[in-house]
């Protein structure tokens, strides 16, 4: 039967009502008081000397506040990075300075130069069309491999190269591997290339400050998925700003995709402008902006090869990547392709040797960093990729080699210094092949190829690392942050209950869900329940939303608050019904003493709480509000079981995706319809990543996909109806929920499944064909069929 | 978008006469001319909105059969017509319902992207583009990629489609502007077949006349088969696809159109 609340409950999402509505308020809804508008003035070339900036003329024009450039960010602090990776040599990673505008060079296009704020928005353009900026073009550095040889054009003159780091993981097992390779019944080995992404959320990002100058305080309202992240390296590496003067609001957030974790310019500009000018300065990027500022994803190019007996099993992995980090270090970039990368490379399997080689890259590109699933995915998609090809080297199936390499038993140690807690692979692919209805599969290729059509079947098996992390072992890896969640939980005098939490909802329905776990906890209605979220001046000091952190840590630290309120309310209730404190027990909203038909209801020991005539003052304190900090003590990490039905056409390569199932693991769910929508975003997101997303450049490093006219993004008639399940639950072991996160799984594991069916279909037609690197565009597809 | 006067005339001889104006510039369903403004990519002082001209909206037939449509027809009025089955097929798959609600056959003829829909029916029909001053058969009207037969200030008034004994449009789709990035149309008349291709060609549209010669003397999917497909030189090569996939493609849609012919 299914709940019709708390924990387990399909409970709809309350915040649907104001999104659906047109009732939301997001950070371009926020019009303040004579407020300027910023307008960016942004390079159009990749690489260039700033020889001049003339603004004079446009100073002149009407309505112009001010004008922006470097020379008035002297003394402040450049845009920080917060991870420093060390290489495998033991030096940490070469970390150029990121202006707020550029100093002296440009290094993308879409690198911000100067500012014009203005009465208006239109006053602001006309403004920067009358700014006279003198460039010196330079040759661009867009190749990584090229950017890395000796005599390379620098895309920072004060770097010995463009190699961010070369690192080795585990550096120990390098030669005990390349052994291992050497001596191998056979190795597979697969080249491919992770394509470049751009995020594109619904929402461009926006920023809105202003300086209140008598009370010396900064407010800014910022499309951001963790405001007290912003809050703590805007105010503290960039403008010099103490928390307490400085609040940050991210109000309802049109999506985020890990493009909104990072701290941008744009933020700082606002900010410092804010007080130059002596009024609010607002920004709102324009979709043109946004394909050229917002941090982009993936990127990697990359060499794995799998060493195997002469059975299939696995015997070594090792990995040889060339990870894109764009112009500047973006705030998580260097952790991607390492930590959240190199620790998956495991993947369901107990390959006993791995070592994952990452050579992180500058290059005149748009800063690249975490997007949907961060590491992992390119992580699964090298991994399934080569397993699924050395399947077919080997004359074995693709889904029995899987089956002959799943790790079974947990606690499991990998050589890639993680531990998974639990998993059951064997559930979830069997789970797989049933909705897929695999066998089924042969009498369906009949019938396409009748039709003129290529059907195939791909399968991919993934591990994922979600629930960042525990801090002292990031801080070991080179984060320059903790990360906690936090939450209060404020019983109000009534019963009702506002918890504030350092999770940030930017669609991922947290306010549904959040409540449900505190309702179901207390016995209560989760109506009681108001889960705010998105004001570092109402939040407990917290870490955000990303990488499928929120329920597992955000949560986390929910239930800890709860069980302090619970375990004060007890308290209180035992005063009341003069018991002990021991025989109290709370059941459906209910305070009870054991074995007595003694009960006080939830509102009547709230209200003691806050009314306390009859109270133990001597004892508690009044109130019932309470605050936990939550670090967990490992990573969670879900699994699941992907499989992918696609027809080709022959005559065109258009690939059309007929069936897509998804067999996963998440531990326990909180909110299986919220579980089941997360799942299909992710897989949206992947199978655009497979079958039509790309960011390209040109050779002169031009941004060829700038917009909707060349960047494609996938839409409904692009997907096929999701075959969802997650009833395969090994609970997470160490978190009180035993949850383990769903928001980027179907982004991590549908890019292999999919680029293994169309694989293939085309070797069942009997094209040799191994691999095509994404997206698997109709040109690409047939060009592979035809070369 | 830079500021900019509108002039919404009442009739074709005051639109002309408001096009005589300095930097002035005719406003069609816009789908193409708002978006460049915004980008500041055009100044016009002017607009001169044709939408309003109740004189060059509607669809009829004239004496020869021809169906004629006012230039300022939108293309969901064309969708929905139906009394020429490929055009209005073709018509109904033109961007999306908000486009196809705003966007007109004349906007479309006078821009001449080489990736729209329109200009491969003009020109597979042997359409009569009729303006203000003139006609111009549609083989005199395309000149290359944006380019057309139109002069200053002269307007799209009314377009006139021999309507042909079978017809069909099949359109490849760049997959993420969904223009053509092959569109073919196929005509058969009475007099002969007409082959246009859109989307492919560095030169615009354009008639295949190979395939046409082909099936003037079989209408059949087999005359294209038979056939090798056009030179992929001169043909558009971009992240969507190369020369040789387009010039491929050509070939796979005359094939198709010709089979979908009704």
């Amino acid at each position: 039967m299914p709940k019709d609340g708390g924990i387990g409950a399909s409970s709809k999402r309350r915040e649907d009502l104001r999104f659906l509505t047109g009732k939301g308020k997001y950070t371009d809804d926020i019009n303040l008081q004579g407020q300027a508008y910023a307008y960016f003035i942004r390079s159009d070339v990749a690489h260039g000397t700033i020889n001049s900036i003339d603004t004079s003329a446009a100073e002149k024009m009407p309505g112009v506040e001010q004008i922006f450039t470097a020379k008035d960010f002297e003394g402040v602090g450049g845009v920080p990075c917060g991870w420093q990776v060390t290489d495998r040599h033991g030096e940490v990673m070469q970390e150029p300075k990121h202006p707020v505008l550029a100093e002296g060079k440009v290094r993308h296009v879409g690198d911000p130069i100067a500012v014009v704020v203005a009465d208006s928005l239109a006053e602001a353009r006309d403004a920067a069309e009358a700014v006279e900026i003198d460039i010196t073009e330079l040759e661009p550095v867009l190749n990584m491999k090229d950017a890395l040889k000796d005599g390379a054009t620098k895309v920072h003159d004060d770097l010995t190269s463009n190699l961010c780091y070369d690192w080795g993981f585990v550096e120990e097992n390098r030669e005990a591997v390349d052994e291992a390779i050497k001596g191998a019944h056979h190795v597979t080995t697969l080249e491919l290339k992770n394509n470049r992404l751009v995020a594109n959320p619904m929402e461009p990002r926006v920023a809105v400050a202003e300086f209140d100058s008598s009370t010396e305080e900064y407010t800014l309202y910022t499309t951001s998925q963790n405001p007290h992240v912003i809050r703590l390296l805007m105010g503290a590496f960039v403008l010099g700003i103490p928390e307490h003067r400085l609040r940050v609001v991210a109000p309802d957030v049109g999506g985020g995709f890990g493009a909104k974790i990072y701290h941008y310019a744009e933020e700082a500009f606002c900010t410092f402008a804010a007080k130059q000018v002596g009024r609010p300065v607002k920004w709102t990027s324009s979709r043109s902006e946004a394909f050229m500022s917002d941090a982009h994803g993936r990127d990697h190019v990359t060499k794995i090869e799998l060493a195997m007996d002469k059975d299939g099993h696995f015997l070594a992995l090792r990995t040889d990547t060339h990870a894109n980090m764009g112009a500047y270090l973006s705030t998580f970039a260097p952790s991607i392709p390492t930590w959240l990368h190199g620790t998956l490379m495991a993947g369901n399997y107990k390959t006993p040797l791995i070592y994952v080689n990452v050579k992180a890259v500058f290059t005149n590109t748009v800063p690249v960093d975490a997007y949907r699933g961060a590491g992992r995915p390119e992580a699964t998609f090298q991994l399934e990729r080569v397993v699924d090809k050395a399947a077919r080297e080997m004359g074995i199936d693709p889904i029995e080699i899987r089956r002959r390499n799943f790790i079974t038993e947990f606690p499991y140690a990998t050589p890639v210094a993680v531990e998974y807690d639990t998993g059951d692979y064997h559930a979830t692919m069997d789970k797989l092949l049933e909705m897929s209805d695999h066998a089924g599969f042969d009498k369906r290729a009949e019938e396409s190829k009748k039709n003129g059509k290529l059907r195939g079947f791909g399968i991919a098996h993934y591990i994922e690392a979600c629930g960042i992390a525990p801090s002292n072992l990031v801080g070991q890896l080179g984060a320059r942050a903790g990360l906690y969640e936090s939450a209060t939980v404020r019983v109000n005098a009534t019963g009702s209950i506002s918890v504030m939490t350092g999770s940030h909802s930017h669609g991922q329905g947290h306010e549904t869900s959040f409540a449900q776990v505190v309702a179901d906890m207390i016995g209560i209605d989760e109506q009681q329940i108001d889960i705010v979220h998105g004001d570092t001046s109402k939040t407990p000091m917290g870490m955000g939303t990303y990488g499928s952190r929120s329920i597992a840590v955000g949560g986390s630290a929910m239930v800890r608050a709860t069980e302090k309120i619970i375990a004060k309310a007890k308290k209180i209730a035992a005063h009341l019904m003069e018991a002990s404190e021991g025989d109290i027990e709370l059941k459906d909203g209910a305070f009870t003493v054991a074995g007595t038909d003694k009960s006080v209801a939830w509102g009547d020991v709230t209200l003691a709480a806050y009314v306390p005539h009859n109270y133990p003052l001597e004892e508690i304190e009044p109130g019932l509000e309470e605050t936990a900090f939550y670090d967990p003590a490992n990573f969670t990490y879900p699994s699941g079981a992907y499989g992918c039905e696609v027809e080709v056409d022959p005559e065109t390569g258009k690939v059309t995706v007929l069936g897509f199932s998804a067999a996963d693991d998440f531990g326990n769910i909180i909110n299986p319809m919220i579980v089941e929508g997360q799942v299909h975003g992710g897989l949206a997101q992947g199978i655009g990543q497979a079958l039509v997303e790309n960011c390209a450049y040109d050779e002169n490093g031009q941004l060829l996909s700038g917009s909707y006219m060349d960047y494609t993004m996938p839409r409904a008639d692009d997907l096929p109806m999701f075959n969802v399940d997650h009833s395969s639950i090994t609970p997470c072991t160490h978190n009180p929920l035993g949850v383990k996160g769903c928001g980027e799984a179907g982004a991590i594991g549908s890019p292999p499944a999919l680029v293994s069916a169309v694989v293939d279909a085309l070797q069942r037609a009997g094209h040799d064909v191994t691999h095509i690197d994404m997206p698997l565009t109709p040109d690409r597809v047939w060009a592979a069929m035809n070369s | 978008m830079y500021d900019f006067e509108i002039e919404k005339p009442g009739s074709i001889a005051d639109a002309v006469k408001a096009l005589g104006g300095d930097e002035a510039q005719a406003l069609g369903g816009g789908q193409t001319l708002i978006p460049t403004l915004k980008q500041r990519l055009a100044s016009p002082s002017t607009l001169v909105s044709l939408s309003g001209l109740a004189e060059m909206v509607g669809i009829c037939k004239d004496d020869d059969g021809r169906l004629c449509i006012g230039g300022a027809t939108t293309h969901a009025a064309v969708a929905a017509d139906g009394s020429y089955a490929g055009l209005s097929g073709l018509a109904s798959h033109i961007g999306d319902p908000a486009v196809r609600n705003r966007g007109t056959i004349g906007g479309s003829l006078a821009n001449n992207d080489p990736s729209a829909c329109y200009p491969a029916a003009a020109l597979g029909s042997g359409a009569t583009i009729v303006t203000n001053t003139r006609e111009i058969a549609a083989d005199d009207y395309f000149k290359g990629m944006f380019e057309t037969a139109l002069k200053e200030g002269e307007i799209i008034t009314e377009v006139k489609f021999p309507i042909p004994e079978k017809s069909n449009y099949q359109k490849f789709v760049q997959p993420a502007s969904r223009f053509a990035l092959v569109g073919v149309f196929v005509a058969k008349y009475e007099g002969g077949v007409r082959v246009a291709v859109t989307g492919a060609s560095e030169e615009g549209v354009h008639r295949w006349t190979a395939a046409e010669e082909a099936l003037n003397a079989n209408f059949s999917t087999e005359a294209i088969a038979a056939l090798d497909a056009p030179s992929g030189d001169g043909m558009i090569n971009d992240l969507h696809g190369s020369g040789d996939y387009r010039a491929h493609l050509v070939k796979v849609m005359t094939g198709r159109a010709v089979a979908a012919a009704a």
